[in-house]
């Protein structure tokens, strides 16, 4: 489902991702883990596209990711290529980015309506259903000011799955959460990884990817340290740098 | 401690401050309301005969002449004008917002050719006295007899007007007004988009949002909480400024009552008569920015603010409550 081969990434001249290999198989839970401005965040956003990576292959589902191969050539693809392979690509972020502005049933339904052209009636049934999915058919008519931040996340993620994804991105979907709340979000997405849905997730959520997680990479210095199954990662891990960041973490 | 039979009497704070800053204004307007409606010997005597004896006293009239006032207040030369004022003033801030907001969304692209443009337009428009810039269109048919529209250094043209007929007194106001108030409004629109979290656009995007569609309908709907107080000011501001046109000969109120007390030498009653329409027609504005306000707050906040008429049933229900607890028993010590 993705693959990446060599993916590099500067920032101003800073190397953030130094060929970056990795292998996500469809239907796979894959999580990433990795000392903090190791390029966690920065390689998700790659892969949809949120930021171009320099070098390097970036494959989504067969495709290149912001480019199409056309004879010996490389072309660029234009802005509207771009947001729909976007679209199908669902991500959530640490700090949930909900609209603020809608209310939480508005939020799930105006990705259907406005960029797949969803009759808004149909929007709704979907997003009141992807409600009940996540256990907050109550809060449609809410704020996002006015739900518990458990709560937010939840919506978040019922609004990604209502552009019907082929992939979903977790960027540390729980780390902004208290304590108490982690559970209910992990709830969500352990359902949603038994649903057979490709996820990619950033996470510190040890016990969640021992428990859930098909394959974890170790993320260090811009480069992939070690990866396998969680077991032997978490369990036996052969770097000296993972050593010492799982005992930090654990 | 154990809690004693009598409820203990709670004494509240005194303000006393406040009680002598209430009466100082209190007298204060009593003054105020005396001296606009006080009247003044006109000069002119008044006789009357009754039962064959003649009484004499001398006439008195408003200080303030409100007799003229409300003679000219509704009166057909100043209702155009009125009309003429708000036309002005909508017209001028549709074309102020529209260009502002282009503005700032040219400022904040990254193509730096654009950004420039952006810049530079503000730095013209607001470097100007507006007065300077009314004039400028009034006269703009000195330099241009004609406005052609076409590509420049070559002979293809689009369009093609006459700039003495096309700028007559009115359009000079409108463009002179609605392109200054674009300056003014790039800025607001500028600190409003920056107010809005970046993460808002980065999840628009993430779904797949063109950039138009993410400012359409995430970006700017919550800018709007930052743009709407300071464009409400620019409206009640653009509702005097538009009496500039007045010296372009247009003849909005303030040309209406101007010429009328050229006229009649009646000065200060028809001086009243602009302001007052000036006030009325600012507090409905004013009213119409809070509802606006709070339409746009949705979601900002957890609770919306009370409108007025609701903060009046609170404040009624707390004078009566305070009653209520100062009669009776107000709590136990602990
Ligand atoms: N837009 C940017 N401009 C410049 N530098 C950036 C930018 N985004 C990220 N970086 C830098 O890239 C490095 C990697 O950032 P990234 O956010 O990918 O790390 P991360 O692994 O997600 O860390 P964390 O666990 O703290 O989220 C950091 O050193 C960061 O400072
Ligand atoms: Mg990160």
């Amino acid at each position: 489902m993705v693959e990446a081969r060599g993916v590099h990434k500067s920032y101003a001249g800073v190397e953030v991702l130094k060929g970056v290999d990795l292998t996500v198989v469809r239907g796979e839970v894959t999580c990433l883990i990795g000392p903090s401005g190791s390029g966690k965040s920065t390689l998700l956003r790659c892969i949809n596209h949120l930021e171009k990576h320099d070098a390097g292959e970036l494959r989504v589902d067969g495709d290149l990711v912001g480019y199409e191969l056309r004879g010996a050539k490389l072309y660029e693809r234009n802005d509207k290529q771009i947001c729909a392979e976007r679209a199908q690509i669902g991500m959530v972020f640490q700090r949930f980015n909900l609209f603020q502005h809608l209310t939480v049933l508005d939020n799930i339904t105006i990705g259907q309506v406005k960029v797949k052209g969803v009759d808004p009636e149909r929007a709704r049934l979907k997003a009141r259903e992807l409600l009940a999915r996540v256990g907050l058919d109550a809060k449609e008519r809410h704020y996002p000011s006015q739900i518990s931040g458990g709560q937010q996340q939840r919506v978040a993620i019922a609004r990604a799955l209502a552009m019907d994804p082929k992939l979903m991105l977790f960027d540390e979907p729980t780390s902004a959460l208290d304590p108490e709340l982690v559970g209910e979000v992990l709830d969500v997405m352990r359902d949603l990884a038994a649903s057979g849905m490709t996820m990619i997730v950033v996470t510190h959520e040890m016990g969640f990817a021992r428990e859930v997680a098909n394959t974890v990479y170790f993320l260090d210095g811009g480069v992939i340290e070690e990866s396998g199954a969680p077991a032997d990662v978490l369990g036996a891990p052969k770097s000296e740098r993972l050593r010492g960041f799982l005992s930090k973490v654990l | 401690m154990a809690a004693s039979e009598d409820p203990v009497k709670v004494v509240p704070v005194r303000h006393y401050g406040q009680w002598a800053g209430a009466v100082v204004a209190l007298v204060l307007v009593a003054m105020l309301i005396n001296t606009l409606f006080s009247k003044i010997p006109s000069g002119q005597y008044v006789c009357r005969t009754v039962s064959g004896v003649r009484h004499c006293h001398q006439a008195s009239v408003w200080r303030f002449s409100w007799n003229i006032v409300f003679h000219y207040f509704t009166t057909s030369e100043v209702l155009h004008g009125l009309e003429l004022t708000i036309f002005l003033t909508v017209v001028a801030m549709v074309i102020g917002i529209s260009i502002g907001v282009a503005l700032a969304v040219m400022r904040l692209s990254s193509n730096r050719l654009l950004s420039m443009t952006a810049w530079v337009y503000t730095w013209f428009f607001r470097g100007t006295p507006v007065l300077v810039q009314l004039f400028f269109w009034y006269y703009i048919a000195i330099l241009y007899h004609t406005i052609t529209i076409g590509v420049p250094f070559t002979d293809i043209t689009f369009l093609h007007l006459n700039a003495t007929t096309l700028f007559s007194s009115t359009v000079a106001a409108i463009v002179a007004l609605g392109l200054n108030e674009g300056a003014y409004m790039s800025e607001i629109a500028r600190s409003g988009l920056i107010a809005v979290d970046e993460g808002q656009s980065e999840a628009a995007t993430s779904l797949g949002m063109t950039r138009a569609q993410t400012m359409r309908f995430i970006v700017l709907p919550q800018a709007m909480r930052v743009i709407i107080p300071p464009t409400g000011n620019e409206v009640i501001s653009m509702l005097k400024t538009s009496s500039l046109a007045s010296t372009i000969s247009v003849i909005e109120l303030f040309g209406a009552t101007n010429n009328i007390s050229a006229n009649n030498y009646e000065i200060m009653p028809l001086l009243i008569v602009a302001s007052l329409w000036y006030l009325i027609v600012t507090t409905v504005l004013s009213v119409g920015q809070f509802y606006l306000e709070r339409r746009f707050a949705r979601g900002a906040l957890r609770t919306p603010p009370p409108t007025p008429l609701q903060r009046l049933g609170r404040d009624v229900r707390g004078i009566a409550s305070k009653f209520r607890t100062r009669r009776g028993a107000v709590g136990v010590a602990p």
